[in-house]
């Protein structure tokens, strides 16, 4: 199953993702992002604002590819694939 | 006396406690996030903190216990259908011919939770928030859920119902600077002001729109800006398009009510009826950001003055507040206690607080001055905070 990476930022929101394997099904970023979402209630509306759509300065890819749909999250995520959840670089 | 004051700050929440006498700060909140607005709800204790993520969205931060421990809250959104008209920011190549042939819509997200008030004390639950890209929102249970206030939304002066169809009339609310960090030159709600007599009756300020009151509980609006004057447009005497930086009332004397805006210091004594300048550019009183009223007396308010939006600092390098007891007639300058060289601090639109006889306010260069004695002397409570968005007695 894909496995999902993301910044330690993200832990001090939800620490219950820290220090742990988490696995999603495969299928479309957006599913990946509702399964982190049931084990953290919450997690999307750190990376999606109201109309699903990836936040400005929120970056997802699948291995080393940076997602080309970020309105729907419909890039599909392979068997083996890694997620990756990043930051942009931003403010001072 | 309040024996609390909260900064909203860059790096972000900071409480102090008044503690035999002295105010001290505790350890920073929120450490590293930025915090445009945090307040304590007078009805139940409750601190507030608006986080303004860069990241991660703008999200309301909540503490029951004093400050002690702070949970996160879900979200303010926009509902689906929620648009708004695009407008852009004047930039020298922006043609302003072609944009205006067709409105361009956008859906809203929220951007910027800018301000949180409270309502009163016969409405123990409800709470408003405003938003950039210009949203009034409401709770009615603590904060857990929020809705649009969808008549404001809907206004003619934005466009008309753009959740029923495309614009029936002019889009006026235009951008404020406040907006640009977020990629966007929209409108924003800054000011809330309930009247304490009639829960119904609401003020609210928009940048960069005007004044907006509702008589009946927010199911209908009406702008207030007679007697605005602003200097940008070429009609000063204009409906919209005026620059409110901050509007607030006298708690006491609710039908007097201040606002400093981007033209000057305004006033009135008729519920926003009508307003009428009362700057005086020779004693320094004409720009700046914050202002605050006397809760008992409605003819008394405090400004923090500044030079003039395209030198936005100190007056030669001194820094200064101006009290007014004659409902803006004549104004005094306070200095004592304030840096009166090489300072180049501007107060912003909520940073700037009163209390019984204590007022204090916080800079963008991390200095937090205090009076005790109505504004006429001040002390410092520290020269090197984070920039300071907000300061709120608790």
């Amino acid at each position: 199953m894909p496995h999902v990476e993301m910044t330690q930022h993200l832990h001090r929101f939800f620490p219950q993702l820290k220090d742990r394997i988490i696995t999603v099904p495969v299928g479309s970023v957006a599913k990946a992002l509702l399964a982190i979402n049931e084990i953290a209630p919450g997690f999307t509306d750190y990376v999606l604002d109201e109309h699903g759509a990836l936040r400005r300065h929120v970056n997802i890819s699948i291995n080393d590819t940076v997602v080309i749909d970020k309105i729907k999250l419909s890039d599909r995520i392979p068997d083996d694939g890694t997620v990756y959840i990043f930051q942009s670089l931003s403010g001072g | 006396m309040s024996e609390m004051i909260l900064l909203g700050t860059r790096k972000g929440t900071i409480i102090f406690d008044r503690i035999n006498a002295k105010w001290r700060p505790r350890p920073i909140t929120h450490a590293g996030v930025p915090v445009c607005y945090a307040a304590r709800d007078p009805r139940d204790g409750t601190l507030w903190a608006s986080l303004d993520h860069g990241h991660w969205g703008p999200k309301l931060s909540r503490s029951r216990d004093g400050g002690v421990t702070w949970v996160d809250i879900a979200s303010l959104k926009y509902p689906k259908g929620a648009r708004y008209i695009v407008k852009y920011l004047p930039i020298p190549d922006f043609d302003p011919e072609s944009p205006s042939a067709q409105p361009e819509y956008a859906d809203a997200t929220v951007l910027k939770i800018w301000n949180i008030t409270f309502g009163n004390a016969n409405q123990p639950s409800r709470l408003y928030a405003g938003t950039i890209p210009g949203g009034l929102f409401v709770s009615d249970d603590g904060g857990d859920n929020w809705e649009l206030n969808r008549p404001l939304w809907n206004h003619d002066s934005r466009g008309g119902d753009l959740f029923a169809g495309n614009a029936t009339s002019e889009n006026q609310w235009n951008g404020t600077p406040a907006s640009i960090d977020y990629g966007i030159f929209e409108p924003g709600i800054h000011s809330i002001v309930v009247d304490p007599r009639d829960p119904n009756h609401i003020h609210v300020a928009v940048s960069t729109a005007g004044v907006l009151e509702t008589t009946d509980g927010g199911q209908s609006w009406e702008g207030r800006n007679q007697g605005m004057l602003n200097d940008y447009m070429p009609n000063p005497e204009s409906e919209w398009g005026h620059d409110p930086h901050f509007v607030t009332s006298c708690l006491g004397q609710p039908d007097h009510l201040w606002q400093q805006n981007h033209c000057g210091v305004f006033y009135s004594n008729n519920g926003a009826n009508s307003w009428k300048k009362v700057s005086k550019p020779e004693v320094g009183v004409n720009f700046g950001f914050p202002i605050v009223a006397d809760a008992k007396d409605g003819r008394t308010a405090w400004v923090v003055p500044a030079r003039a939006d395209a030198e936005r600092m100190a007056i030669d390098g001194g820094l200064f507040v101006a009290r007014t007891t004659d409902g803006g007639q004549s104004w005094q300058t306070f200095r004592d206690g304030l840096p009166q060289e090489n300072a180049y601090d501007i107060g912003l639109r909520h940073g700037f607080d009163k209390s019984g006889d204590c007022l204090c306010f916080g800079s963008t260069t991390g200095n937090v001055y205090l009076s005790e004695d109505r504004g006429e002397t001040w002390q410092s409570l520290g020269s090197n905070f984070p920039p300071i968005y907000s300061v709120r007695f608790g």
